[in-house]
């Protein structure tokens, strides 16, 4: 007897060819846009509104930006031209707009300066990157001092001072940003750890602090250290006029940076403090070694979205009569010379494109980051 | 034989090794160290000022300021004191706060919810918009508003005229005035009336539902009343307002309330940015409510209206409200950015001009972070009362 006589007749033993399914559900891109875009008449009304609004912005935008934009010429096309972008303006303002008044003969110092940072921030930020801890190394101590000793200069080494009146542009913005971070970070962790202490005095300390500097706008703390330090301290003592802003985001921004940190202490499990402890480890080396490593990588997103805040945030220190990035673009915009209807507009456009495009960037990596994070959890 | 049983007895010598001298010992050492530099510092700070001639006192509060201020909320003229000029400023922050407040929490809500939308333009429009202002800076949008949308408006005698009386040009939006004849109070009476009467009703409708699970329609019964008390009633006193059209004359608008350039760019601008961070923030509250909700309601037979509105915002509001508040906090502290375009906001006037004035730096700081720090704290204490009321009680 074979198997096939225990099954009744009536069983169709072989397989089905598949039916294509329904034409509704069909994958295509006729289903596609029906259930995307015209589910319900109220949905079709929404796309047809938002179709046409994006044409529209998307038009204006490519139209004053590419299509109708002047790309060689002067001022005279330039002011000729009232329905386009005028970018041999930006052309010819940007060096001034990179470096400000920095002199001309000194300014290969700002290009090794920036592509040491570029290179040590690569390799910092390249999770597959070689001797990372090294990296770190270089860049939160040595690069700071290579940073002054090229950007000031030593008249020892022969580099002779660059007064920081001339310093301006896209230099101090970037310079900003970098000292916010190199100090901001090691401070902030020092305030998580204090806020966390059990020690109530400390703990006071490192309350009072991040919560009255979170509490105020940045611009009255860059009010006090421009207007208030110099009397704090005697008169030799006062900071530089550059030095002041630096010290004041310093400060800001590790308020905030202590509020990271400690999101990410509360998150490391208990276990983990109970067993170094248990193992008779020492609280700086339990820190050291096991707490802030976890906690500091599970809040790398979080850190760098405090650091696109740190980096927008460089514009205000124009109010304290610094020449950063923005303010370079307002003095070139209202330079008489280049009076025309749309230079005001263009400079913007510039400046937009170069913030959007470092905050963009930024805020992806910090995305890429967390997915990687959770991937790194789930496994 | 007892050599070998160990000591459990903790050392009560007072060592360095102990853990609790040791944090006494630091307690001390940082308190210390922070009582000397906060005396160095004062000292110091004192004998620069006298060296300086800077005032010591707070005696300038009740000195004439001297300087005008083009948009005041509160009487205020040249011959008015310093400490009607912090006024001043303060109410003119709170106010540009309150306003930009509304208008970000209106556009995030919005936005946020077009970013969950089915309809694939609708999400990918709040996604670029969110995306795009979110990573540029605050200051560079106010003064692109400023300079490059609303200076390059036409003079006053080519304003762009909008129907109703309303004008359009480089110097702002000038509306028309409203003027209150006898009879308005009873309007305003009539309209209290009826929103005294909507709460009542809605009260009432709780109850009822809390009884007998028959819903009253509550909207459309307060709606009416809203809408036809006052109306009767401003009918009934013989239309008891009217407007005063504003006027060209020579080279400015004369009648009517004005909306100043410098007010707007930074009411549009805050609400915009502010706005793209909220949509974040709702986004993610609405997608932390477990699809199980929705798909529970949906098997009750709800429709996606009342699912939306009835299972999955109550629960979201209170994911969404801490961040809400720490986001409205920043809006009232990014409103002294109104300094770079000129709107006299306290850090404008009080900071600025009063402190260039008057030289008086350190009091003139201590009274403007006090501000701030005020508003965060007593909006931090409402909103962790208001918290304490919404959350959601697990069961």
């Amino acid at each position: 007897m074979t198997d096939q006589s225990l099954h009744p007749p009536i069983v169709n033993l072989a397989l089905m060819p598949a039916m294509a399914p329904p034409a509704d559900v069909r994958p295509g891109p006729v289903t596609w846009i029906k259930r995307n875009l015209f589910s319900t008449p109220f949905s079709a009304a929404l796309t047809i509104c938002f179709v046409l609004l994006a044409v529209w912005l998307l038009h204006q935008f490519l139209s004053f930006a590419i299509l109708k934009a002047v790309w060689s010429g002067g001022r005279e096309a330039c002011s000729a031209n009232p329905e386009g972008a005028c970018w041999p303006f930006i052309a010819e303002k940007f060096d001034y707009l990179r470096y400000g008044a920095y002199p001309i003969s000194e300014r290969w110092r700002v290009d090794l300066t920036q592509a040491i940072g570029t290179i040590l921030i690569v390799w910092l930020l390249w999770t597959k990157a070689p001797r990372r801890k090294l990296a770190a190394m270089l860049f939160f101590v040595f690069y700071p001092i290579a940073a002054f000793v090229l950007l000031r200069g030593v008249a020892l080494l022969h580099l002779p001072v660059i007064d920081t009146t001339l310093w301006g542009g896209l230099l101090i913005t970037l310079l900003m940003s970098i000292v916010g971070i190199v100090f901001s970070l090691p401070l902030g962790v020092i305030l998580a750890l204090g806020r966390r202490s059990d020690l109530p005095m400390v703990k006071a300390v490192c309350v009072t602090f991040i919560e009255v500097v979170r509490g105020v706008p940045f611009i009255t703390v860059l009010f006090m250290a421009n207007f208030m330090m110099p009397l704090f301290v005697p008169d030799y003592l006062t900071p530089d006029r550059l030095l002041r802003p630096l010290i004041a985001i310093a400060l800001f921004s590790s308020a905030y940076m202590a509020e990271v940190v400690r999101a990410g202490l509360q998150a490391i499990p208990k276990g983990q403090y109970e067993a170094a402890k248990a193992l008779g480890i020492s609280y700086f080396d339990m820190m050291r070694l096991i707490v802030l490593p976890q906690a500091l990588t599970i809040v790398i997103p979080s850190i760098v979205s405090t650091f696109i805040g740190l980096f927008k945030d460089t514009t205000l220190v124009a109010i304290v009569g610094i020449a950063d990035f923005l303010k370079a673009i307002e003095t070139a915009r209202v330079d008489p010379s280049w009076a025309g209807p749309t230079i005001s507009s263009t400079g913007y456009l510039f400046a937009g494109l170069v913030y959007w495009g470092f905050c963009f960037g930024m805020s992806r990596y910090s995305q890429s980051m967390e997915r990687q994070l959770v991937r790194g959890h789930k496994s | 034989m007892s050599d070998f049983s160990l000591s459990v007895q903790p050392r009560r010598s007072l060592s360095l090794h102990s853990t609790k001298v040791r944090g006494i010992f630091y307690q001390v050492l940082l308190a210390g160290s922070l009582s000397a530099l906060a005396l160095g510092i004062g000292i110091q700070t004192v004998s620069n000022m006298r060296a300086r001639g800077i005032p010591l006192s707070f005696g300038f509060w009740n000195e004439s300021a001297g300087f005008d201020i083009n948009q005041t909320l509160i009487p205020y003229d040249t011959l008015s004191t310093y400490g009607q000029a912090f006024w001043v400023g303060v109410v003119n922050t709170l106010f540009v706060s309150l306003l930009a407040i509304l208008l970000a929490t209106l556009l995030g809500f919005v936005v946020g919810i077009a970013r969950l939308s089915q309809n694939w333009i609708v999400a990918k429009v709040a996604t670029s918009y969110v995306e795009i202002i979110r990573n540029i800076p605050l200051l560079l949008q106010l003064l692109f508003w400023y300079n490059a949308v609303l200076k390059p408006l036409p003079a006053p005698k080519w304003s762009i005229e909008i129907p109703g009386g309303i004008y359009l040009n480089n110097r702002g939006l000038i509306f028309p005035e409203v003027q209150l004849h006898p009879g308005a109070g009873l309007v305003a009476l009539s309209s209290a009336a009826a929103v005294i009467c909507c709460i009542a009703f809605w009260f009432y409708a709780r109850r009822v539902q809390r009884r007998t699970g028959r819903q009253l329609p509550v909207l459309s019964v307060s709606l009416a009343a809203l809408i036809v008390f006052p109306l009767l009633m401003f009918l009934a006193a013989g239309e008891p307002v009217s407007f005063i059209r504003p006027q060209l004359h020579g080279f400015n608008f004369q009648g009517g309330h004005q909306l100043y350039p410098e007010f707007a760019a930074l009411l549009i601008g805050l609400s915009v940015y502010t706005g793209s961070y909220i949509a974040e923030i709702v986004r993610g509250g609405i997608q932390a409510v477990p699809k199980g909700q929705t798909e529970a309601a949906c098997a009750l037979g709800l429709s996606p209206g009342k699912t939306l509105r009835l299972v999955v915002v109550p629960q979201a509001l209170c994911i969404i409200i801490p961040p809400l508040t720490s986001q409205y906090l920043n809006l009232t502290k990014n409103s002294s950015l109104a300094v770079f375009i000129g709107y006299p906001d306290l850090v404008q006037i009080f900071a600025g001009t009063v402190l260039n004035q008057t030289g008086a730096a350190v009091q003139v700081m201590a009274i403007t972070l006090a501000v701030y720090l005020a508003i965060s704290i007593v909006t931090s204490l409402a909103m962790n009362a208001f918290n304490r009321h919404f959350a959601i009680v697990e069961r």
